[in-house]
């Protein structure tokens, strides 16, 4: 079972190969940092940068990501009905369309309510 | 959702036409508000211009328009030359449209001196300004739909064609006047450059090339989907505001106000070749879009029709100058405002002082700084890629703006 | 024991051979944009300017490695390389011909699903680390836009999975070349899945016209406004590969991956993998760029109810077709 995660190690291996040999090529290539107070500002436009950066964030993407728990978790325990679902006959595609009728009540619950809007 | 407090607030402030930058104190900025600068160093500001954003998500609550970036000291630089000195120095104000820069400028210093402009002279102007017109738009097309689709997408397909043809008219210019951008092509009392044999069919060769491929652009720009969806209802200005702001040219004409100086004031041969005015509706950025589209249409139709019929004679009925010193004047004021690509630009002149070779005074008003002004009325409530957007549909050239 | 070693070499194999495929690909896209453009394109290094890429890297690793003041050291630096990490990861279960497969597990698609959504954790790891706030906005934009269309990414995938009744990639493709293709047959519900599958690839990959998290006329370069040097090169190829693996994913998932006549199985995938790839890049010059809610409206109104629908169609189609596949 682990087994068939090896060439997954292997790509992995592959990728950090080439990420440490470009940091290498980037350390012995690059020229070295020059000094100066305002050469590692964050680009601001040319502008200093005022105010907070880290600010408190809209609640909009909050709300964006209970809707990806709520309607991609749910999608995902479609998939071993998915595969199976042959062998349940008649009742198993029945079930999942109360399972199914729950997640679109839910969306048109969500679109009714505004939370599908983006703009306020 | 409903409206925030600080949208409210600034709707309020629209509406009562109130400086919103004296409204917004109602609420703390430092709350939960980030403050962006967006340029000078920006990708898609035009050149240098600044705007400091307070943004709510991603939502613009605030806009403060900062300009003066790009100040040569122009109008200082006029009251030390003299006045046939001055053309090749305002050719840089617009960059986009140099032609009309001098023709603004050279109409003042012969309505001030009192110079007669014979009519092929007139035609040629007319002719120029138009084409000037045409290579503007383009050029607008092109950035407006990188600022919408960026540099490396569909913006900058539509970006190179439009540039492909912005050059047959550069081509024409070059023809005609030895330079393909900072012309000095108009002096006081007419023009330098007579026309070249052949020009009046390659024009209407280009013409005809341009008319054949505007469709094709209007297909990647007005009538795609997603053009549509980025501009329609996009960064509204409503026709008395624009008028109040003293805003011109096609910014305001979308917003539905039918003014236009080539028709209202009729200044080079516009009494013999009347302009149908396109008028938009509904003052968002589709709007300026189609208005743009419009004019190009009926500038190449102008073009068309002029090219034929231009008038023999002399093209300057000034005396030749051959010494700067030769221009003078004893005194008097005048304002001269002519239609460019971007709206009025007004030249105002006071003569005399002294040294009578040069001006006393003079003042431009560039019609891109007034289209700004428009900036923190209209970007409020809108997103930030809206603002990019809205700021690209006024098309505003920074060398006027600061001069 | 033998089968380790062949997937460990195929593991590694693969990988190269992407990294190598990416260096051409964006020749390739740098060529064909330039054409569409009225302009030549790379011409200069080597014959028909095919060394671009690798010219690219070595200027791009000559440059100054620019960390921003008061930046999150540890999480800048790793973002870069946990993207180049995710993005050639799912290519691992991604079969290529019958036998060239690095790893064929029973959950595939499982696998695909989750490796290729861990994407957005080093693109809002690099917008939170940068100390930038064009960067911060690039990367709440990238949370809500891979986030939402995650969820039509999983039902457009699903109705593969329930028209072959089998999680395994290699599984699906070998259904698919036993009976049709699921983009020709059944065709009401193999196109729409395919399209919302491609229009969600788009958005988890960052492609115009769903390119908003480094919108560049906006925010400058979004997430990799800060990136310099070796670790932006490192982010700017992440993107081709996951562009490049998504491509290979559509194509064995819907387009019947390596089964096609008179050549051999890798030239078919090979073919439709280009295929879908180029379009992607013919997309990406053609149009404009969403705005971020005109994204959601698509995603949550559209996207995700077609989505259920096709699930539900597929579903029925097993049911009560069942022999629809012969």
């Amino acid at each position: 079972m682990i087994a068939s995660y090896i060439p997954m190690f292997l790509i992995i291996a592959v990728g950090i190969l080439l990420a440490t040999v470009f940091f290498l090529g980037s350390t012995f290539l690059g020229p070295k940092q020059a000094k100066g107070a305002e050469h590692n500002t964050p680009y601001e436009s040319g502008s200093e940068s005022s105010g907070g950066r880290h600010v408190r964030l809209s609640v909009k993407f909050y709300l964006t990501a209970i809707l990806f728990v709520v309607f991609d978790i749910e999608a995902v325990f479609l998939y071993p009905w998915g595969i199976k679902f042959r062998s349940f006959g008649w009742l198993g595609l029945v079930e999942m369309l109360g399972f199914l009728g729950v997640l679109v009540i839910g969306l048109v619950y969500c679109w009714k309510k505004g939370a599908l809007e983006w703009e306020t | 959702m409903e409206m925030s407090e600080a949208h409210a607030v600034l709707a309020s402030a629209r509406r009562a036409r109130v400086d919103p930058h004296l409204s917004i104190k109602t609420y703390d900025p430092e709350a939960d508000m980030m403050l962006l600068h967006f340029g000078p160093q920006h990708p898609s500001t035009h050149g240098v211009f600044r705007m400091d954003l307070h943004l709510d998500g991603e939502i613009v609550v605030k806009a403060t328009p900062y300009v003066g970036y790009l100040h040569r000291a122009v109008e200082k630089l006029c009251e030390k030359l003299s006045y046939v000195m001055l053309t090749p120095i305002v050719d840089k104000n617009d960059y986009v449209a140099p032609m009309t820069n001098e023709q603004a400028l050279n109409m003042a210093f012969e309505k001030l001196l009192g110079v007669e402009v014979p009519r092929r002279a007139r035609w040629l102007r007319t002719i120029l300004a138009e084409l000037q017109r045409v290579a503007s738009h383009l050029l607008w097309l092109g950035t407006f739909t990188l600022d919408l689709g960026g540099a490396l997408g569909g913006g900058s397909t539509l970006f190179l064609h439009c540039f492909r043809e912005r050059e047959l008219i550069l081509d024409l210019f070059e023809d005609l006047t030895g330079a393909r951008f900072h012309y000095n092509t108009h002096t006081i009392g007419g023009n330098r450059h007579d026309l070249p044999a052949g020009f009046a069919a390659k024009v209407k060769q280009v013409v005809a090339v341009i008319e054949a491929r505007l469709p094709e652009y209007a297909a990647l720009s007005l009538d795609n989907g997603i053009f549509k969806a980025r501009t329609t209802g996009v960064g509204v200005l409503d026709g008395d505001l624009a008028l109040e702001l003293g805003i011109t040219g096609p910014v305001l004409r979308a917003s539905g106000v039918d003014h236009d100086l080539r028709r209202d004031a009729p200044y080079h041969a516009y009494d013999e070749l009347p302009v149908n005015v396109v008028v938009g509706h509904g003052g968002d950025c589709r709007a300026r879009a189609e208005v743009r589209f419009a004019e190009m249409r009926e500038s190449l139709r102008l073009v068309r029709d002029a090219i034929d019929g231009v008038p023999e004679g002399p093209i300057n009925g000034y005396k030749p100058i051959r010494q700067p010193t030769m221009a003078k004047s004893t005194g008097g004021q005048v304002y001269v405002g002519i239609e460019t690509p971007r709206g009025e630009l007004g030249t105002f002149v006071i003569g005399g002082g002294d040294t009578p070779t040069s001006p006393y005074r003079l003042k431009i008003r560039p019609p891109s700084l007034h289209s700004l002004s428009a900036l923190p009325y209209i970007l409020p409530g809108q997103t930030v890629s809206d603002a990019v957007a809205i700021l690209g549909s006024l098309d505003p050239i920074m060398g006027e703006v600061d001069r | 024991m033998n089968g380790l070693v062949h997937g460990a070499v195929y593991g590694g194999v693969i990988a190269s051979v992407l990294l190598t495929t990416i260096a051409f690909g964006i020749w390739f896209e740098r060529k064909f944009a330039g054409r569409m453009q009225s302009r030549l394109g790379p011409t200069i290094v080597g014959p028909f300017g095919l060394l671009q890429s690798v010219a690219d890297v070595v200027k791009l690793l000559q440059k100054e490695d620019i960390v921003p003041r008061d930046a999150d050291r540890p999480l800048f630096d790793l973002a870069p390389v946990l993207a180049a990490l995710f993005s050639l990861g799912v290519a691992a279960v991604v079969p290529f011909s019958p036998t060239i497969i690095a790893s064929d597990l029973d959950v595939g698609v499982l696998y695909i699903l989750a490796v290729g959504g861990l994407m957005v954790i080093p693109t809002f790891m690099a917008g939170w680390a940068s100390n930038n706030k064009f960067a911060l906005i690039g990367g709440m934009r990238a949370i809500a836009q891979s986030v939402s269309y995650g969820v039509p990414l999983v039902l457009a995938v699903l109705v593969p999975v329930i028209l072959s009744g089998t999680l395994s990639v290699s599984g699906i493709v070998t259904y698919q070349a036993n009976h049709h293709w699921f983009l020709t047959w059944p065709v009401f519900i193999g196109v729409p899945a395919f399209a919302i599958y491609y229009m969600a690839m788009l958005a988890e990959s960052n492609r115009i016209p769903f390119d908003i998290p480094e919108a560049e006329s906006e925010l400058v370069a979004g997430v990799t406004t800060e990136y310099t040097g070796a670790k932006f090169t490192l982010f700017y190829m992440a993107e081709y590969v996951h562009t490049l693996v998504g491509s290979a994913v559509g194509a064995a998932l819907f387009l019947g991956g390596w089964d096609g006549p008179f050549a051999p199985g890798l030239h078919w995938m090979v073919l439709k993998t280009l295929v879908l790839f180029t379009v992607v890049y013919w997309v990406r010059w053609s149009l404009l760029r969403l705005r971020s809610d005109q994204l959601m409206v698509l995603c949550w109104k559209w996207l995700t109810p077609i989505g259920v629908l096709l699930v539900l169609g597929a579903a029925a189609w097993v049911q009560f077709v069942p022999g629809g596949f012969q």
